[in-house]
């Protein structure tokens, strides 16, 4: 069959698909308390570290979320599922952080420094 | 004779099709289009972060997030989403085993932590207009709630979807095209979690340490 669902592709080993989305149960928990916990209990003092470690469990988190429980793999729809993802996940990385690269300089040079 | 036989062959050819869509819970196609759909909707919720990403710290005079961002209720929304999520992952086998009763008790489980979600989210934006720190006091906040209000506008329509299927799976039973439906529904469910975990890291932690 050429035209697999993301379900039945992922399904082929159910037993495996079952325990990816334990897993990924497991890390999305694991995932979400941590940045909580750094931001509520602040056990590092420096803001720009808790930063950087806040959006990196996010992009870890969000890689989890796409494999365990959307089931993008290699394989479903003959590779156009991850292929529409990696374009897609360009088109954000650029529109977000071209943005906001962008706009903090035209801030920095047009704009009175407070 | 020729005609009948052709027919006869047709319709066997039809039957054979539909069947095989049963197991694919209607085919690839669906499937595939609703992800390039979800795909879409990453690219606006992409220029919805930009735009906060870009006026974040544009108060106006106005509030600035330490001040105004509730984090325990924001873990406690984060939670409900997440755990909804789970619960619809709960409801998946249910529904390939063809097990009705099941499948309609997991998406009911869902349908309310996401409800939960919602009013609590409901709450929080009505707190803040009644604080003063409403969309219109500042570029920040109506940024926020551009990007929240259609992250909540989605769930809203996901709590919707919920409950068409459960009125379908009850007059339908479990088919092929019920089947399909309820996937590209948990494809939706799921992405708005992934959404979510933008939301909370970004706007709310982020808000609150910088």
């Amino acid at each position: 069959m050429s035209t697999h669902s993301l379900h039945v592709a992922s399904d082929g080993n159910r037993g495996h698909g079952r325990r990816s989305y334990w897993t990924g149960c497991a890390l999305a928990v694991i995932l979400t308390v941590i940045p909580f916990w750094l931001v509520m209990a602040r056990p590092l003092h420096d803001p720009g570290w808790t930063a950087a470690i806040i959006f990196a469990l996010a992009l870890v988190q969000i890689v989890v979320h796409v494999v365990s429980f959307l089931h993008l793999d290699t394989q479903s729809e003959e590779g156009w599922t991850l292929l529409a993802f990696l374009f897609t996940a360009v088109i954000v990385i650029l529109t977000i952080g071209g943005s906001v690269w962008v706009m903090y300089h035209l801030n920095t040079n047009m704009m009175p420094m407070p | 004779m020729t005609d009948r036989a052709l027919n006869t062959q047709e319709s066997a050819i039809t039957w054979h099709h539909l069947d095989q869509e049963d197991h694919d819970h209607g085919g690839g196609a669906t499937i595939l289009g609703f992800w390039i759909y979800l795909m879409s909707d990453a690219l606006i919720f992409a220029s919805l972060f930009a735009m906060f990403g870009v006026v974040s710290t544009s108060y106006a005079g106005g509030p600035v997030p330490r001040q105004i961002f509730d984090i325990p209720l924001v873990a406690l929304n984060t939670a409900l989403l997440l755990a909804s999520s789970i619960t619809f992952g709960q409801a998946i086998p249910h529904m390939e085993a063809g097990r009705l009763s099941s499948t309609r008790r997991w998406l009911a489980v869902t349908g309310l932590l996401g409800a939960a979600f919602v009013g609590v989210e409901l709450y929080e934006f009505a707190h803040l207009i009644a604080e003063g720190a409403g969309p219109q006091r500042s570029a920040f906040l109506s940024a926020f709630f551009t990007l929240v209000g259609t992250h909540g506008a989605h769930v809203t329509v996901g709590l919707i979807w919920i409950a068409v299927m459960l009125v379908q799976i009850g007059q339908n039973g479990l088919n092929g095209e019920i089947k399909r439906r309820i996937v590209c529904l948990s494809m939706f469910w799921h992405f708005l979690d992934i959404i979510w975990i933008g939301v909370f890291n970004f706007v709310y932690l982020y808000g609150v340490i910088r």
